[in-house]
């Protein structure tokens, strides 16, 4: 289906988040939508699609003008959304979730749909269950879900925000293996992301935004300066790898163990020393955000001891952990780390050792705003966390950490962060190492893992490697390891070596 | 900025009009004026003194329970056992004058050891309801649901049983209690400027520490969102806990001017139901203490204004109700249309 956006303007409140869009797609094309957080890419596509109603402009869906005022608007014009979050209702079966959402019918007639979904997911090489459990899923085979969702429902267009955040190396292989197919099959995909990788290895041709603006257009060969240039307006490049350790011991663990309800870790040996980052790297689930949270005492270990500046921390809880010094920053940022409708003092205050019973609000905002300045974000003391973009939720989060820090431990640090803020938020991070704060860290980002870490530790169905130097590693091997290959040669879990 | 306050005074204004008219409505139904009823209940509230004091006399306990609720609200919790709690408060402070009428204390000292009874019994009562709900993950509502009818048949079996009056057990209630131990009313009223001080006083500590203080912090984070507010330091299921305990304790003194203001005895229905008034106070008020005082009032006016009713037009005195339940409602609905309109999508 060929689609053309005509003039399309968005404004949120003083936000211009697009100005006057125009752009034309036709059917059987890959096109990338590349551009930082906030940039308005975000926005342009869920205009497209129903979620957002644009002030002014146009859609033309193979040359005929449409309106596209809900998402059921736009997949009855065959346009379908697959979003950062997978839109499924974990607790319910894959079935379940691919026939929730079609339209008319009181019984939903499971035998048909069962035949239209497996022809499907053969179609596609795909191996999902049907009567599985969607919170068995991971987030790759989620997106494989929504796919043959989508499709099913007679969408022609489809529209991938963000695509490869949160899955792994293989997975992201068989999504581009799909999405090639879809388009030669004649099927228009839009897909959005700040990754330059991702977009110059897939797709066919390249629509830069910035600032709301539509910027530029490009086909291959693609310059991966000339694109960093039209993203950000200027040149970036990766900071220089600096060494951590400081000497001092800050945490150990010894032959620690844990469990959830699929996995178990056990017999992890791991001394960090002051200054030290190490990255933990696995496909999504593969035990490291356990063992992190684990570290923290979110989670009991079930075997070994953790110890944190000679201190015997087992079994405590994440209160007593935080009292000496540790702190942990959650992936999902508004769901764990911020309170939705608290401002950015409120914050502050309560992260800040309380003084007294009453509260000096006046002092609160002026250590707020030294926080704002400090961190780079870009809001006001009194602006709510949730009306904060992705990137400046992260800092704020990092501006809540306590002074001293022992012990950072991170989720995904820079999920859904464009280069700019997480070169931003790793610099301050480093800071933070020099004055004697270890860290460690858990990322689905290759490079990221291989850039900060000063050694990895790589998780795989509940086998953990030893810590290896991540100087001596590169990211194919490190790929490899995460795949699961190229695992007897190494030691399973161990001491330092 | 101030236009916008005064576009919220008018979706206000609508709100309030809306539910004039549903009211009007059930009235014609009802086959009943709608003009002299709504007189009557005016009337009702300002025609005497008698009638200005028995307002004030429903505002004290009226300001407890509206205080109580919005700390557990503050944390994000529906404490519909409110009733039960200003019940148990009343048990309590019964018990306590009980024992002590007869004592070689003062009838003051008395007086403020039955008002830190109920505070007790109040508390405890708000405290099996957090238990519940911390410990053993049974939601507050059906939790407080549950305990609101044990509460009241608690009184029963103490009006009934060990409480009785001698010679002859009667739903009326408990023996009354000596002129004494009557908290100092208006003359000839059951309006107790002690209990208003009380009532005012509670609202305006509420307020504060809801407010200024780090404990209304981390309330409000533990109401919004209970795993950050974990992850930012602040111990959960104690804050959930002390809310619970000082509504309850809010419940309790409501309980209590009840008992030593109002009826001076134990009755089977102690608590007016100023429990669940309350919870709709603090609902039409947005959750905000700094409206609780004035429409408190205004709802413990509908309250007495309404008992005129059945004597002048034969209509049942809950006309009130509705209209105050309505209120709520619409004043609910218009805020929800408020935010559909003006949401930026």
């Amino acid at each position: 289906m060929n689609v053309e956006l005509r003039e399309i303007n968005k404004t949120f409140g003083v936000v211009h988040a697009n100005v006057g869009i125009n752009m034309k797609i036709s059917a059987g094309t890959i096109q990338g939508i590349l551009g930082e957080n906030g940039a308005g890419k975000s926005t342009l596509m869920k205009v497209l699609s129903g979620y957002i109603r644009a002030d002014s402009g146009e859609i033309f869906l193979d040359g005929k003008s449409v309106t596209i005022h809900t998402p059921a608007d736009a997949i009855k014009q065959g346009v379908g959304m697959l979003h950062q979050d997978p839109l499924d209702f974990p607790p319910m079966r894959i079935i379940e979730n691919f026939i929730l959402g079609r339209a008319g019918g009181l019984l939903p007639g499971q035998s048909a749909a069962m035949k239209d979904f497996n022809r499907l997911a053969k179609q596609f090489g795909f191996s999902l269950d049907p009567e599985a459990y969607v919170d068995s899923l991971t987030v790759g085979e989620r997106q494989q879900l929504e796919i043959l969702r989508l499709i099913w429902l007679g969408a022609r267009v489809l529209i991938f925000d963000e695509p490869t955040t949160g899955i792994s190396a293989t997975q992201k292989v068989n999504l581009f293996v799909a999405l090639r197919l879809l388009a030669k099959q004649g099927m228009t995909i839009l897909f959005v992301s700040h990754k330059l990788e991702d977009v110059e290895g897939l797709c066919d041709q390249v629509a830069v935004v910035r600032q709301g603006h539509l910027v530029g257009e490009t086909k291959p060969p693609y310059k991966t300066k000339e694109l960093v240039e039209m993203m950000f307006g200027k040149e970036i490049s990766l900071g220089r790898r600096i060494p951590g350790c400081l000497g001092e011991i800050e945490l150990s663990l010894r032959d620690v163990a844990v469990e959830d309800y699929r996995l178990h870790i056990s017999d992890v040996n791991l001394d960090v020393c002051k200054g030290e980052v190490i990255g933990l790297a696995g496909m999504e689930g593969s035990g490291q955000s356990l063992f992190l949270r684990a570290v923290s005492g979110m989670v009991r270990t079930v075997g070994g001891h953790v110890i944190i500046n000679d201190q015997d921390l087992t079994g405590h809880d994440y209160h007593i952990f935080k009292q000496h010094g540790v702190s942990f920053l959650p992936a999902a940022r508004l769901e764990e780390g911020l309170v939705s409708g608290l401002n950015l003092t409120e914050h502050v205050i309560l992260a800040e050792e309380a003084k007294g019973f009453f509260i000096n609000w006046n002092q609160g905002r002026e250590l707020t705003q030294e926080r704002i300045s400090e961190f780079n974000i870009h809001g006001t003391p009194a602006n709510t966390v949730e009306s904060l973009s992705g990137g400046n939720q992260q800092r704020a989060l990092l501006a809540l950490m306590r002074d001293p820090l022992n012990l950072l431990l991170l989720e995904h640090p820079s999920r859904g962060l464009d280069i700019e803020s997480t070169i931003y938020i790793w610099s301050k991070l480093k800071e933070r190492c020099k004055l004697g704060t270890s860290i460690l860290f858990v990322s689905s980002d290759l490079e990221e893992i291989l850039q900060y870490s000063d050694r990895v530790m790589v998780f795989f169905s509940g086998k953990v490697t030893s810590p290896l130097d991540a100087s001596l590693l590169t990211t194919e091997k490190l790929g490899e390891l995460i795949g699961g290959m190229g695992w007897p040669e190494l030691t399973a879990t161990g001491k330092r070596a | 900025m101030k236009k916008n306050i005064w576009l919220n005074f008018g979706f206000q204004f609508v709100a309030i009009i809306f539910a004039l008219i549903f009211t009007t409505v059930i009235l014609l139904i009802a086959g009943a004026p709608p003009f002299q009823a709504y007189i009557s209940v005016i009337k009702g509230t300002i025609s005497s003194m008698n009638d200005i004091a028995n307002v004030m006399g429903a505002w004290a306990p009226l300001l407890l329970t509206t205080a109580g609720v919005l700390i557990t609200f503050a944390a994000g919790l529906w404490n519909i056992g409110i009733e039960g709690q200003v019940v148990m408060g009343a048990i309590f402070t019964t018990g306590t004058l009980r024992l002590l009428q007869n004592s070689t204390l003062s009838s003051g000292l008395i007086l403020v050891l039955g008002f830190l009874a109920g505070m007790v019994g109040g508390a405890l009562w708000a405290s099996l309801a957090g238990a519940l709900k911390t410990f053993g993950n049974v939601n507050e509502i059906f939790g407080g649901l549950g305990l609101n009818f044990v509460a009241t048949a608690v009184t029963i079996y103490l009006i009934f049983g060990p409480w009785k009056r001698p010679g002859i057990a009667s739903l009326s209630g408990t023996l009354l209690f000596p002129n004494n131990l009557w908290l100092p009313t208006v003359s000839g009223t059951e309006f107790s400027p002690w209990a208003l001080g009380l009532g005012l006083l509670v609202i305006l500590i509420v307020y504060f520490l809801l407010r200024g203080t780090y404990f209304g912090l981390r309330l409000k984070a533990v109401g919004k969102n209970i795993r950050s507010a974990f992850l930012l330091g602040v111990p959960t299921w104690q804050y959930m806990m002390f809310s619970f305990i000082l509504c309850g304790a809010c419940a309790g003194l409501a309980g209590a001017v009840q008992v030593t203001s109002v009826y001076h005895r134990l009755i089977p229905s102690i608590s007016s139901g100023y429990g669940f008034l309350g919870l709709l106070v603090a609902m039409l008020i947005n959750y905000q203490a700094i409206w609780a005082a004035p429409i408190a009032l205004f709802y413990a006016a509908l309250n007495i204004g309404g008992i005129q009713l059945p004597i002048l037009l034969k209509l049942d005195s809950s006309l009130s109700g509705v209209l105050q339940g309505v209120l709520v409602l619409f004043v609910m609905l218009v805020e929800g249309a408020r935010q559909r309109l003006f949401r930026k999508r």
